[in-house]
């Protein structure tokens, strides 16, 4: 974080004359009137020159964005990353070619990139925002074949009468499972173990 | 690959100019070695080496331009 004072005939000017020293642009920095200066008589006697104060902030959602581009650029896979924000959480999405060496087996390198983007946006942020990344819509598949695997466990530990374990999952995997069967109610889910083991565990 | 790994590790740690990553190469395998500033090495391992965990996954996953087997030591 940077911090300059500037001067100018108007505010706008010494805000402008503040950027141009600072090398950026009015999105990424707060500016603090400090005098508004006087036009004073025919622009000459009396004028005093308008101060201000202004301030770089990070805008962290565009770091975190250009994080995820620098990663995938040196991973060698060109991606097209699609910000969309609602309120305190963020999806990025990835689209390209080669996008199935970003998601990895289940999903765990595409896991590992958005546990990092999560450190990089809430590194020294004001505000605490949430991430999803996903890739050609990876998370959504995700989603149908974890519903349809709880199903099939659901019934296995029926009619085996036995309580069944599921793999490890990382926590929002784990939600969906729990959310699916939470409204069957021969079944009851909990889930055991510490993370990176936490795993689901089906009770008939 | 290393700059993958100079790229992430940048962007966690409060002393960028402190990272170091050397390159060793031997038979089977190429080993990157990072350190990072005093202060930092809880940033870059982070709870039960989960932030390690993290970047292991995602510079085992990028291709490397050899076929030998990749090793990332951190500290």
């Amino acid at each position: 974080m940077r911090e300059i004072t500037a001067s100018g005939q108007t505010v706008e000017e010494a805000v402008q004359s503040a950027l141009e020293q600072l090398d950026t642009t009015r999105d990424h920095v707060d500016v603090e009137v400090i005098d508004e200066g006087k036009k004073g008589l025919l622009g000459v006697f009396g004028s005093k020159r308008a101060f201000v104060k202004v301030t770089t902030v990070k805008n962290q959602i565009e770091e975190a964005q250009n994080f995820l581009r620098d990663v995938t650029g040196k991973m060698n896979v060109e991606a097209d990353v699609t910000t969309t924000v609602s309120e305190n959480h963020i999806t990025f999405d990835l689209a390209g070619d080669k996008i199935a060496v970003l998601i990895g087996k289940r999903g765990q390198t595409l896991n590992a990139i958005q546990y990092l983007v999560h450190l990089v946006l809430n590194k020294d942020g004001t505000q605490y925002y949430t991430v999803t990344v996903d890739a050609e819509g990876y998370r959504g598949r995700r989603k149908d074949t974890l519903e349809s695997l709880a199903h099939k466990m659901a019934d296995k530990a029926l009619s085996l009468n036995k309580t069944v374990a599921l793999e490890p999952m990382p926590a929002f995997e784990r939600k969906i499972i729990h959310s699916v069967l939470q409204t069957n109610e021969q079944v009851s889910t909990h889930s055991d173990g510490v993370d990176p083991h936490r795993h689901v565990v089906i009770e008939p | 690959m290393k700059a993958l790994i100079e790229t992430i590790v940048t962007q966690l740690v409060d002393y960028p100019d402190d990272i170091v990553v050397t390159e060793t190469e031997e038979d089977a395998k190429v080993v990157y070695h990072l350190t990072v500033n005093q202060n930092d090495v809880g940033k870059v391992i982070g709870k039960n080496g989960r932030i390690a965990k993290a970047i292991r996954t995602v510079v085992y996953a990028a291709k490397s331009d050899t076929n030998k087997r990749i090793y990332l030591d951190i500290m």
